[in-house]
């Protein structure tokens, strides 16, 4: 009996993020019918899918306990090649995302080379990141709105198979996440490295190269999400991407990542950004005041964090190891 | 005779000016196990991290089969047959026992360019390295869910991988229990049985002697004496590796116990944990709790001060009733607790020897108006409170704490304490890791503090310390005191019996 409760009290706790998003579906889906139509969940997923990726490629970096505030910034930058390519040099859309991809990578190893090599904070390294890519692309635009052609919005409004291509990416990306994270050396050396980085080295694991990769992943996801979200815009504005890094670092956190380092899904990642965007598609559905969106998402995001920090205590207790068996 | 496995030659290291290792030369023999011995600080874990390629040699070389071998980093030296089972456990919680053996070689499927983890042969090869060891966990269970024991066990099964030649356990010991302890041995023993040379650091001589062929004595980097065991008793050693003849390891007391109970305990319960736990603390007695890992003592412990709760009894401090204990309340009635693992509960580690003394006595050096600190006084007091403990140290203010040896690190945080004006010390395993010259003048520091009226609980596994040290001895075994022995009456046989209970030890 005893351990029958305690059975249902450690499930629950360990899929409570999961139980938090049915419970938002629930409510919102009793406030207004057409909330949980397939076609409103396929827009709730192109909405976030932007956030999504560059929350999973956070993820990796969340999970060295690093930090990349660069991502917002590296967005902006990616689109403003892929807007200068295409408009002024008239290059075709695939070169143009092959430069942005690119970019994003570009960046990403300079973020990692500091880090790894130089050892410096991952949160100064990628702050000045922040300015300095947000500055050069203000730079080579010309801080100028630069409107694209329709082609390119064709990117986020075609489907395959009834599916919009943003989340088709959003799934591709999520699956190869998943997969290097679960099943390639690489992925459990980088859960390793950001359990006990001094340990790790003394293993024999490469951890500049481990460190330097994620921040070129990140760098990567970012890029990819600067392609949707410039597809959904159809413009280069000045502000893309301008304070997303926050967005992203939420959705990873609520999807369970730690910020010290060795704890995260990239299955969470995608579950936080859902759940953010889910929360502002309902409100939004039952005419909820726009100026209260940024409250319940606050609180969202504390009630979440907050309540993982409890489980994690609660999960330790109750695997406590017993001393003595009572007689019942 | 067999030929040398292992050869250093002629090592030196220094850092930053100071020699640790001097010209250092002996060799480990295929299936022999050598013993090396010293103080910390003599330079063990120097010659090890050089063996093991985490640091280079200024001069000397190391031969391996003959062969002249310089490792540049922890992969070559596993690469040529080397493992080293290191002091602190080297695990990762977050990944699975399997993962923890194979994390810098996990087998492989898929072409060079895209290969992913080949999970089937990683659990196979997982259980056979788990079996060696005789660890009867599944190779997908988390480490953060394994006892310490299992834990150090897992360490070992990760030394046994590949084509093994050389092994070092350095001080294997210290978070084992008795029972896994002999189980560590007889690992050790069919090791040697296999050809491997054994390189066994250990503080316990006993331990040593026990097991080793031969004994290597270093100090302050230099070999004292090399030879087969036999040619060594312990006293020889110990006077070895200090340089000094110690009159006897434990101190004697000067006064007895008084008759006044400073600390009662009555009927304490927690479901699970402890049962039925009474007993009294007199002012001025040590009194030692032993029992095997696992037996409840530190959950003991953490419910007299506080950290966990408990259901059913009653503590009294000074004859006054704690209602529900919090580690505020029990420093306020004079209450410490020393804890088993000073780096992540007693210290601030990178913080200065000032700063960590002065912790728990800070608030009495505040002024009474806004708590503006007394810094000159505050400043001598805590000199005053590091000389009296002898802390080996070069400047109290500035020199973080995390330099200091394991010994000179358990006095700060005794300092810390004393300062705060404790008089009931719970002291969980307060040698641990500790070595032989500054585990006795911990001890006389211990015996001095009891003779003035400190009252003191000793939890420790080795029955040798708690038999030298203490008033009266505890028994426990599943969260029970099964037995209760006066100094007169001390019987290891029995108090060993009486720890391992009627359940016998896996």
């Amino acid at each position: 009996m005893r351990a029958a409760r305690w059975n249902v009290s450690k499930l629950g706790l360990t899929y409570a993020p999961a139980l938090l998003y049915i419970g938002v579906v629930g409510t919102f889906g009793i406030l207004s019918p057409s909330f949980l139509s397939i076609e409103n969940f396929l827009n709730i997923f192109v909405q976030c899918s932007a956030v999504a990726i560059v929350a999973i490629g956070m993820t990796f970096v969340l999970l060295t306990a690093g930090i990349d505030l660069s991502v917002g910034s590296i967005m902006f930058l990616c689109s403003a090649i892929a807007g200068v390519s295409v408009v002024r040099g008239d290059l075709p859309i695939s070169l143009a995302l092959l430069f942005m991809v690119i970019g994003g990578l570009f960046c990403g190893v300079v973020n990692g080379y500091f880090i790894a090599r130089k050892g410096m904070a991952p949160f100064i390294v990628t702050l000045s990141m922040l300015f300095v890519a947000r500055g050069s692309g203000l730079w080579i635009t010309q801080t100028r709105a630069m409107n694209l052609p329709d082609t390119f919005r064709q990117l986020a409004t075609t489907r395959v198979l009834g599916i919009p291509v943003p989340v088709l990416v959003l799934a591709i990306v999520l699956i190869t996440a998943h997969l290097i994270l679960t099943r390639t050396v690489f992925g459990r050396q980088l859960y390793a490295v950001g359990n006990n980085p001094v340990a790790a080295e003394r293993a024999g694991i490469d951890v500049p190269m481990v460190l330097i990769a994620v921040y070129m992943i990140s760098g990567t996801c970012a890029s990819i999400g600067g392609m949707l979200t410039l597809a959904q815009l159809a413009a280069v504005s000045p502000n893309l991407g301008q304070g997303r890094e926050l967005d992203v670092i939420a959705a990873a956190v609520l999807g369970g990542a730690s910020l010290f380092g060795g704890r995260g899904t990239a299955f969470g990642a995608v579950l936080g950004a859902v759940l953010v965007e889910t929360v502002r598609n309902g409100m939004n559905m039952v005419d909820a005041n726009p100026y209260v969106y940024p409250v319940i998402i606050g609180l969202i995001i504390f009630a979440a964090v907050f309540l993982d920090s409890n489980r994690h205590r609660q999960l330790a207790r109750l695997r406590k190891r017993k001393i003595r068996t009572e007689a019942s | 005779m067999t030929r040398p496995v292992l050869e250093f030659e002629h090592i030196d290291k220094s850092f930053f000016g100071a020699k640790v290792l001097k010209d250092v030369s002996f060799a480990v023999r295929s299936g022999a196990i050598v013993g090396l011995v010293g103080e910390n600080g003599a330079g063990k874990s120097t010659l090890m991290n050089i063996l093991s390629g985490i640091l280079t040699a200024d001069a000397g070389w190391i031969k391996v089969n003959g062969i002249p071998f310089a490792p540049q980093r922890p992969d070559e030296s596993a690469l040529a047959g080397i493992a080293l089972v290191h002091q602190e456990l080297n695990l990762f919680p977050n990944l699975s026992a399997a993962e923890n053996l194979f994390v810098a070689d996990f087998p492989r499927q898929g072409s060079k360019w895209l290969s992913w983890i080949d999970r089937a042969s990683l659990r196979t090869r997982a259980s056979e390295l788990l079996e060696q060891v005789n660890l009867d966990v599944d190779p997908g269970t988390l480490v953060e869910e394994l006892s310490p024991g299992q834990k150090q066990l897992l360490e070992i099964a990760k030394a046994l991988k590949g084509d093994l030649k050389i092994v070092a356990f350095d001080e294997p010991t210290t978070s084992l229990t008795q029972p896994e302890t002999q189980q560590l041995f007889s690992i050790i023993r069919r090791l040697k049985e296999r050809g491997v040379g054994v390189i066994y650091i250990s503080h316990n001589l006993g331990d040593v002697m026990r097991l080793c062929d031969q004994v290597v004595v270093l100090r302050d980097g230099e070999i004292q004496a090399a030879g087969d065991k036999d040619s060594f008793t312990i006293p020889d050693v110990i006077q070895l590796m200090v340089g000094r003849e110690l009159e006897t390891l434990f101190p004697r007391r000067r006064n007895t116990p008084q008759d006044v109970p400073v600390l009662q305990v009555r009927h304490l319960s927690q479901p699970g944990i402890v049962h039925e736990v009474s007993f009294t603390l007199r002012r001025g007695e040590m009194l030692g709790i032993s029992g095997l890992m696992g037996s409840g003592r530190t959950e003991l412990a953490r419910i007299l001060f506080g950290l966990d709760s408990y259901e059913r009894g009653e503590i009294l401090v000074e004859g006054e009733t704690v209602s529900a204990p919090s580690p505020r309340k029990c420093v306020d009635r004079g209450m410490a607790f020393l804890t088993e693992d000073r780096s992540l509960e007693g210290l601030m580690p990178s913080a200065s020897i000032e700063e960590n003394v002065a912790l728990v006595g800070l608030e009495e050096f505040g002024s009474r108006f806004l708590g503006v600190l007394k810094r000159e006084t505050l400043k001598d007091r805590v000199g005053e409170v590091v000389r009296e403990l002898s802390v080996d140290c070069r400047r109290i203010d500035r020199q973080s704490v995390k330099t200091l040896s394991g010994g000179n690190q358990q006095k700060v945080v005794l300092g810390k304490w004393l300062l705060g004006g404790s008089r009931i010390l719970l002291l969980d395993e307060p040698t641990r890791g500790v070595d032989v010259g500054a585990r006795y003048e911990i001890y006389q520091k211990l015996v001095e503090l009891a003779d003035e009226g400190v009252s003191m609980i000793v939890i420790s596994s080795d029955l040798e310390e708690l038999v030298g040290l203490c008033d009266r001895i505890l028994v426990m075994s599943r969260g029970e005191i099964r037995a209760s022995v006066d100094r007169q009456d001390f019987d290891r046989k029995e108090m060993l019996q009486a720890a391992i209970g009627e359940e016998r030890l896996t």
